[in-house]
C-alpha cells in the first residue's frame, strides 16, 4: 500500500499523483502505440470506436459526473458535429481546421440551447436536450440540400501526412491521439478553478453559490465545452461511418452515451474509458446471447434497447459507483485486508426537500 | 383559410390536446408527489392500451368492465415499479433517478413487444363512429370522450390535491421528506400511491387515446411532448400541464396546414424553447431559480 505524503498545495493538484502512475500510464500508452504494428485492421477499427465513444464519453463525463447535470439528446451534438464536419470537407477545408471548426460551431450550438435552460434546475437540461434531439433528427431528414434528407451524405475522403485516413492505422493513431488530448485537456480543466466549481456545483448548489460560484456561468461552461468534446468525437465518428445518415444518431445513441458514464463510474476518467470498452463490446455480446437465447426473445427487435434499459437500471440501483468504482473497492479491500471496513463507501442518504417554493 | 376549417382545425387540434395534456397530468402528479421526473409516462400510457386491448379484444370483455379493469392494473403496475425500483432510489441525487426512469422507459416499451408483438393493433370503443356537428365541423365521439375523459380528471385530481387529506400529504411529502416523516406522513406509502395513481391516469389516457390512434409500442415517444406540455405549464402545475397540452394539440395542427413538415413536427419542441426563454417557470411557475 502506498502512502502519499504531500509537501504543498500544488501537489495535490498534479495530474500524476506518483512515480507509479506514471510508470502504468506510459506502459500503456506505448502498448496503444504499437498496437497498430501487431493488431488486426478489424480490431484497431474496434479500438478506434472506443476512442470515439470515449471522447464523447469524457465531455458527458464533465457534464454529468462532474457537474451532476443530465443530457439525454447527446446523439444531437454528435451528428451537428458530424455533418458540420463532412460538410466543411465537402467545401474543401482541410482536415484539422474542419475538425475543429465542427467542435466548435457544436459547442456554439450547445451553448444556445444552454443560455435558457441552465437557469432552472437540471430536469430542464434533460428535457430540453430530448426537444433539441428531436428537432435535429428533423432538421436532418427535412433540410435536404444541407444534410442529404434520409439518404444521407457521403463523407469525403481526407488525408493524414500523405496517408489515406480511411485505412485502419493512420485513423488509429488518430483518434488514439484526440482522445489523449482531449483526456489531458479536460484533466487540467478539472483541477483549475472552473475544474472545482462544477464539481462544487454536483455536490451542492447552495454552498457553491455561498463560495461565490455563479451557477449559471459553471453550468453554461461545463455543457459548451461537453458539446464541443461530443461535436470532435462526431467529427471522427463520420470518417469512421463513411456515410451519414438521421438513422445513426437517434435517442438510442444518447442512451448509449448516457449508459457508458454511468457503467464506468461517474465522476472519474477512468470510469470514461471503462464505460466506452463496454459499450463498444456490448453489441458483440448481444449478438452472441441472440444465439443462445430463447427464440421469441432473440428475434424482438427490442432486444438491444432492453439490454441497455436493463443494465442502466441494474447500475443505478446496485453499484451507482460503476465500474471504477467497485474496482476501488475490491483495491481497497486487499490493499487493507483483514482490516477492510464495511462501511468505508457507504454512500449519503439525503432526504428530499424541494425546490420548489410556494 | 375560412371559418369552417379553422374550426375543424381547432377541434382535433384540442382533442389531440388533451392526451398530451393527459400524458402531462400523470407525469406533473409523480413529480408533484415525489418530486422524480418520470420519463417512461408515455411508455406507462402506452402499457396501459396493451393491456387494455388484452382485457377488450382477447378476453372480450364489455368496455366499462375492461375500462375499471385496465386502470385498476395499471394502478398495480405502478405500485409494483415504485416498490421495485424507485424506493431503492430513495435518497439517490435527481439525476441518478431520472436516469433510472429512461431506462425504465426502454424496458417497457422492450417488454410490449416481446408481449404483444411489433404490429400495430387497435381496439374498438362505444364512442367510435358516431359524430357530433357544430354547422360544417364535425367531431367524433371518440375525441370528443377524450376531451370530455381529460376535463372531469382533471377536476377530480384538483379537488383530490386541495381538499383530501392524502392529496395534502403527498404535497407535503414532496416538500420536505425529513418534515413529513415528522409530522406522521408515510413518505414510502405516500409515494407508491402517487405511482400507482400516476401509473392508472396513464392506463385512463391509454384506454381513451387507443381508438385514436393506433396501439404500437413506439407509441410511448409522443410523452416528450407531454413532458414539453408540462415545461411549457410550469413544471408541478396540474392546470398549466392541461392548458399547455391543448396549447401544444392546436398549434402542431396549425402549423402542419400552414408551416413545412419538419418545423410543424418539431414545433410543440421549439414552443418549449421559446417559452423557457420568455418565462423560464412557465405559464403558471411552481418553481422558481433556487435562492441562497
Amino acid at each position: 500500500m502506498r502512502f502519499l505524503f504531500r509537501t504543498s498545495y500544488l501537489k495535490d493538484l498534479e495530474i500524476f499523483q506518483h512515480s507509479g502512475q506514471v510508470f502504468w500510464y506510459g506502459l500503456l500508452g506505448i502498448l496503444l502505440l504499437i498496437a497498430p504494428l501487431v493488431l488486426d485492421p478489424f480490431y484497431l477499427g474496434e479500438l478506434s470506436q472506443v476512442f470515439i465513444y470515449a471522447i464523447a464519453g469524457v465531455g458527458l463525463m464533465l457534464l454529468v459526473g462532474y457537474t451532476g447535470m443530465v443530457s439525454l439528446g447527446h446523439a444531437a451534438f454528435l451528428a451537428i458535429g458530424a455533418y458540420a464536419h463532412a460538410r466543411l470537407m465537402t467545401y474543401g477545408v482541410p482536415l484539422f481546421p474542419s475538425m475543429l471548426c465542427a467542435a466548435l460551431f457544436t459547442g456554439l450550438i450547445a451553448l444556445i440551447v444552454g443560455l435558457p435552460v441552465l437557469r432552472m434546475t437540471g430536469v430542464y437540461l434533460a428535457i430540453a436536450t430530448l426537444a433539441v434531439a428531436e428537432i435535429v433528427e428533423q432538421v436532418l431528414t427535412h433540410w435536404a440540400s444541407m444534410t442529404g434528407g434520409f439518404r444521407g451524405m457521403r463523407v469525403p475522403d481526407a488525408e493524414i501526412f500523405g496517408m489515406a485516413l480511411e485505412a485502419p492505422r493512420p485513423f488509429y493513431l488518430l483518434c488514439l491521439f484526440v482522445l489523449i488530448a482531449c483526456i489531458f485537456g479536460s484533466l487540467n480543466l478539472l483541477r483549475s478553478r472552473t475544474g472545482r466549481a462544477f464539481i462544487a456545483v454536483r455536490d451542492s448548489e447552495t454552498s457553491a453559490v455561498s463560495m461565490g460560484i455563479s451557477l449559471v456561468r459553471v453550468k453554461t461552461i461545463a455543457f459548451t465545452v461537453s458539446g464541443v468534446f461530443a461535436g470532435l468525437a462526431g467529427a471522427l465518428f463520420a470518417h469512421r461511418i463513411g456515410h451519414l445518415a438521421p438513422d445513426a444518431f437517434t435517442l438510442l445513441t444518447s442512451i448509449q452515451l448516457l449508459l457508458m458514464v454511468v457503467v464506468g463510474g461517474l465522476g472519474s476518467m477512468h470510469g470514461v474509458i471503462l464505460g466506452a470498452i463496454f459499450i463498444g463490446l456490448l453489441p458483440q455480446a448481444i449478438a452472441l446471447a441472440r444465439d443462445v437465447l430463447p427464440q421469441f426473445i432473440s428475434r424482438s427487435s427490442g432486444l438491444e434497447p432492453a439490454v441497455f434499459g436493463a443494465i442502466l437500471i441494474a447500475f443505478l440501483i446496485f453499484e451507482p459507483d460503476g465500474m471504477y468504482g467497485r474496482w476501488l473497492k475490491i483495491r481497497r479491500y486487499f490493499e487493507e485486508f483483514p482490516l477492510y471496513r464495511k462501511g468505508t463507501f457507504k454512500r449519503q442518504r439525503r432526504f428530499l426537500t424541494t425546490e420548489r417554493l410556494r | 383559410m375560412d371559418f369552417d376549417v379553422t374550426s375543424q382545425i381547432l377541434i382535433i387540434g384540442v382533442s389531440q390536446g388533451c392526451v398530451y395534456g393527459l400524458i402531462a397530468l400523470g407525469f406533473v402528479l409523480i413529480y408533484k408527489a415525489t418530486e422524480v421526473v418520470n420519463f417512461a409516462q408515455g411508455d406507462l400510457m402506452m402499457i396501459g392500451m396493451f393491456i387494455a386491448f388484452t382485457f377488450l379484444n382477447i378476453l372480450e370483455m364489455p368496455f366499462w368492465l375492461g375500462f375499471i379493469c385496465t386502470c385498476a392494473s395499471m394502478a398495480l403496475v405502478g405500485m409494483l415499479l415504485e416498490r421495485s425500483l424507485l424506493r431503492p432510489m430513495i435518497g439517490e441525487p435527481t439525476f441518478a433517478v431520472l436516469m433510472l426512469t429512461v431506462g425504465l422507459g426502454f424496458l417497457l416499451r422492450a417488454l410490449a413487444i416481446s408481449l404483444w408483438g411489433p404490429e400495430p393493433k387497435s381496439i374498438e370503443n362505444p364512442f367510435v363512429g358516431n359524430v357530433l356537428r357544430f354547422g360544417e365541423a364535425t367531431i367524433g365521439y371518440e375525441n370528443l370522450a377524450v376531451v370530455v375523459g381529460t376535463v372531469l380528471l382533471c377536476i377530480a385530481l384538483g379537488i383530490y390535491f386541495r381538499y383530501t387529506k392524502v392529496g395534502v400529504s403527498m404535497q407535503a411529502a414532496s416538500q420536505n421528506q425529513l418534515a413529513a416523516v415528522l409530522v406522521g406522513i408515510s413518505v414510502n406509502r405516500v409515494s407508491s400511491l402517487a405511482w400507482a395513481l400516476s401509473a392508472a391516469i396513464a392506463g385512463f389516457a391509454g384506454v381513451l387515446l387507443a381508438p385514436v390512434s393506433l396501439i404500437d409500442p413506439q407509441v410511448g415517444l409522443i410523452g416528450i411532448k407531454a413532458f414539453a406540455a408540462a415545461i411549457i405549464g410550469g413544471l408541478g402545475s396540474l392546470p398549466g400541464a392541461m392548458i399547455a397540452g391543448i396549447a401544444i394539440g392546436v398549434i402542431e395542427q396549425f402549423a402542419q396546414v400552414s408551416l413545412p413538415t419538419s418545423l410543424a413536427t418539431s414545433s410543440p419542441y421549439v414552443l418549449m424553447l421559446v417559452m423557457l426563454v420568455l418565462r423560464p417557470g412557465g405559464l403558471f411557475a411552481s418553481i422558481q431559480q433556487k435562492k441562497v
